[in-house]
């Protein structure tokens, strides 16, 4: 799996309230979600970021609630992939089921710039800034992971075996 | 080989003789609960599975605690979707307006969530129940939705951090400043992926309330889970509640530890989280003058009774000082009930102070009180991040009760007993 897009770079302990105000949770409409992304942190992100764009971000990113809003709002505005030295653990496991790709590789982190072009390989778990030319190695992303994220999510994923062992919804 | 309470909790529910940390194991849940911002999409994804039933009518909540009573027309239909699943599957812990509480506070106190379980929740201040002795902690609408069909859900074992508090504490210093002065220390990503076992003879010591209330901030150390060990004070507060048989688990003497933490809190001040981060924390008799705009007393932290009782005893005979605004929140029914017949409700209507029915509201900048532009607030609540309680450019300061009672009455914020 290949991503291509903008840096977006944010500092450390990004929290959840401020990748989706819990002010928007009274919806889970992944639309309204995403034109809020970002807000308290960067008002016009949403509005800025492109499909494919990268946040690239420091530690703990995604700590506080368990709202799986927070990938949702940052797949639904078009971001590829997140970029992180460290993740919540929370966040962490959303992600994934939500299909939001994410990598923790700190070198990445410190060298990549807000506006940089960036492109990661899942497989290999490759990180190449396009604009600077050079390469940081983060942890691969093993196979059925690729496949659950190409599904879009743990329940895709999930339903997809099943229809493909058999079994009819 | 020697294990903590957390490990033998998983392995118990694994059905194993014993694990270890980093070992990846899929566990049986007894409890498993949502709420009205985080169930919809458990609920959606319950049905995207193709799945018919719930593993088990009487282990599940649904608690609409979040916007209720429902501030508008979408977070209604939120709710109604809790509603209608919870008709549907018969489940037996469903609380419409009358009867909801804030879900950390209600749970525990109806005697769900028991020592020994292994609870999760769509909600990451599950880890409350960590002061009852359980392995409970926060995950996602999916999880939760798996954990609806299938009862189960897989962990990697963490690795548990001891903190062991030493002392004695001082008047006005409770289970909030323990734990803002632990996270302050460590920082908000100290304890992350990490059980954190909280220890010593001030916990001995320590009312459920307080040990709620510790167990509750774990997450804003990025832990897992905030554990206590079950003692008289435990089964003191479950006997009579209990729902289902529980179990009392210890760890062992010679159980390993990422790290102990070992302070002397005799000479501990009640602590503040300033903005924005719950580790930003510092002694209130090293504050400089703050005023505040708005006082919020309540929560999932300090909604209980005891946490108002605290406020009552600082307001009595006092008034909130003009252009503050004091909002005092009992976290469930059973507390307001309780705190109405106790003559609390008389210290806070004479103090000028008002009393929200139950609600997660403000906490969270959902409705029932929120803050404008350069606002300044100070809550019970647990978190001070960027537009927390409302505008972005508002603040929040995190206390203890007394402290946020103090500061309504000052209309700045002050210690206790300098009211």
């Amino acid at each position: 799996m290949q991503i291509r897009g903008k840096a977006w770079k944010f500092g450390d302990d990004v929290d959840t309230d401020a990748i989706i105000p819990a002010r928007y949770l009274n919806t889970s409409d992944s639309k309204i979600l995403a034109a809020h992304c970002m807000e308290d942190a960067d008002p016009e992100f949403a509005s800025k970021v492109g499909t494919g764009d990268i946040i690239v971000a420091g530690k703990n990113f995604g700590c506080g609630s368990s709202r799986e809003h927070a990938p949702i709002a940052i797949k639904a505005a078009g971001v590829g992939c997140v970029i992180a030295q460290s993740f919540a653990r929370i966040f962490y496991r959303n992600a994934f089921n939500m299909g939001l790709p994410i990598l923790e590789c700190s070198e990445a982190v410190a060298a990549i710039a807000t506006g940089d072009e960036v492109e990661v390989n899942l497989d290999e778990g490759l990180i190449i800034n396009v604009t600077s030319g050079r390469t940081y190695q983060a942890q691969a992303v093993p196979p059925f992971m690729q496949k659950l994220l190409q599904a879009g999510g743990l329940m895709p994923y999930v339903r997809e075996q099943m229809i493909q062992g058999g079994h009819k919804f | 080989m020697a294990m903590t309470i957390s490990e033998k909790i998983l392995a118990k529910h694994a059905g194993k003789p014993q694990v270890q940390p980093d070992e990846l194991v899929e566990v049986r849940v007894d409890f498993a609960l949502g709420n009205d911002i985080t169930a919809p999409l458990a609920i959606e994804a319950f049905r995207l599975a193709g799945a018919k039933h719930v593993f088990d009518r009487e282990r599940i909540a649904l608690v609409p605690d979040h916007f209720t009573p429902n501030k508008d027309i979408a977070s209604a239909m939120q709710v109604q979707v809790l509603r209608e699943f919870a008709r549907e599957q018969n489940l037996k812990y469903f609380f419409e307006v009358g009867r909801v509480g804030v879900e950390h506070a209600l749970l525990p106190e109806m005697g769900l969530v028991l020592p020994g379980d292994v609870i999760i929740g769509a909600d990451s201040h599950t880890c409350t129940y960590g002061a009852l002795g359980a392995f409970a902690t926060g995950v996602g609408s999916t999880d939760l939705a798996a954990a609806m069909m299938s009862g189960r859900v897989w962990f990697r074992v963490p690795h548990t951090m001891k903190f062991v508090y030493r002392g004695k504490l001082k008047a006005w210093v409770g289970g909030k400043d323990l734990i803002l002065y632990t996270i302050g220390q460590i920082g908000v990503d100290g304890a992350r992926y990490q059980a954190m076992e909280l220890t010593g003879e001030v916990i001995d010591a320590l009312p459920m309330a307080d040990r709620l209330t510790m167990s509750n901030m774990a997450i804003e150390a990025g832990a897992k889970v905030g554990i206590i060990p079950p003692d008289k004070t435990t089964e003191e507060y479950v006997k009579g509640r209990a729902q289902r048989p529980y179990e009392f688990y210890q760890s062992d003497a010679d159980a390993t530890y990422a790290a102990v933490y070992d302070w002397d809190v005799s000479s501990f001040e009640p602590m503040v989280a300033l903005p924005h981060s719950p580790g930003n924390v510092r002694p209130v008799t090293e504050l400089p003058d703050i005023t505040v705009h708005q006082v919020v007393i309540g929560s999932c932290t300090n909604g209980r009774l005891e946490d108002l009782r605290d406020a009552a005893r600082v307001l009595k005979g006092k008034k909130v000082a003009p252009h503050v605004r004091c909002l005092v929140i009992p976290a469930t029914q059973d507390i307001y009930r309780k705190a109405m017949d106790e003559g609390l409700f008389q210290i806070f209507l004479d103090a000028e102070a008002a009393i929200s029915t139950p609600t997660c509201g403000p906490c969270l900048g959902g409705h029932m009180g929120i803050l404008a532009a350069g606002e300044r607030a100070v809550a019970t609540t647990n978190r001070n991040f960027v537009g927390r309680m409302g505008h972005p450019e508002s603040e929040v300061y995190l206390s203890n009760p007394a402290v946020a009672a103090a500061s309504a009455v000052a209309g700045k914020i002050i210690h206790p007993g300098n009211v």
